[in-house]
């Protein structure tokens, strides 16, 4: 079965979705991410998407779900790169992305997830740091 | 109005779902939709082919190139032969969902149409129909 491969650069995951998903791609990426970032210790997912010419409620929903599983293993997801058309499409559709962070292209992604990493690091950047002192 | 060509596809699988996303593109290219138009259309189709899939157990889409005077459109109609809707009202509205969706398939696929017709009944089955303008 074809997986979409994860890359990992430093603290953070990288998927590029280059594919147009279907069901069984979709929930082998969220198992494969979820197993990597208990693996690595990963802290940041970024997903960059700009291949994708839909994004509709099934991959929406994928996106939001892996962000939750993600957040609970104590890892942020960006989702980076998405087509003005799809995000018009994805407006007008209804759909929320609750609880993604977006950036315009993978390079505006890479430095929101490393800025939300080091804000971490100097230990009083967000409740996570403060527990973990 | 007049039906310049029709084709039928199947949706059985997950992989159809993808297969109709992929023509219902290339047809919308076909007729001169702009990208955001192209867009909207496919996604339309996406959502309904799932629910064809998902709630109605499978079925086919119908796909047809429409002209009325010098307009052209795309104009897709799902049909299963599942369990039907019993209240549309309620099926319509955003965020209800009697599976385990996200709820926005109809009313996403409706506000993403220039058209938009269902006909269910329970029992026998459901029909949705959209379509889309140059």
């Amino acid at each position: 079965m074809d997986r979409i491969p994860i890359l990992k650069l430093g603290g953070v995951l990288i998927v590029t979705i280059q594919v147009d998903m279907h069901d069984r791609l979709a929930l082998a990426l969220e198992e494969d991410l979820t197993a990597m970032i208990v693996r690595t210790g990963a802290r940041g997912v970024l997903i960059e998407i700009s291949a994708l010419e839909i994004v509709d409620s099934f991959i929406g929903r994928m996106l939001v779900s892996i962000a939750a599983v993600s957040r609970v293993l104590d890892a942020e997801t960006v989702v980076a790169g998405m087509r003005p058309a799809v995000a018009i499409t994805l407006v007008e559709l209804g759909l929320e992305l609750t609880g993604i962070k977006t950036a315009l292209n993978v390079e505006r992604g890479m430095a929101l997830v490393q800025a939300g990493l080091s804000e971490e690091d100097d230990g009083h950047g967000s409740d996570r740091g403060r527990y973990e002192d | 109005m007049a039906v310049t060509r029709t084709e039928t596809l199947p949706i059985r699988t997950g992989d159809d779902v993808v297969r109709v996303r992929q023509r219902v593109r290339a047809l919308a290219v076909e007729i001169g939709l702009g990208l955001v138009d192209q867009t909207k259309i496919v996604t339309a189709a996406s959502e309904l082919a799932r629910n064809t899939l998902d709630y109605g157990g499978g079925g086919d889409v119908m796909a047809e190139i429409v002209q009325a005077g010098a307009r052209l459109g795309l104009r897709l109609t799902f049909d299963d032969q599942g369990p039907g809707i019993a209240d549309i009202e309620q099926a319509m509205t955003d965020h209800y969902t009697s599976g385990g969706g996200l709820g926005l398939g109809l009313g996403g696929a409706k506000r993403l149409s220039n058209e938009f017709h269902i006909a269910s009944m329970p029992g026998k089955g459901t029909r949705v129909t959209i379509a889309r303008w140059k």
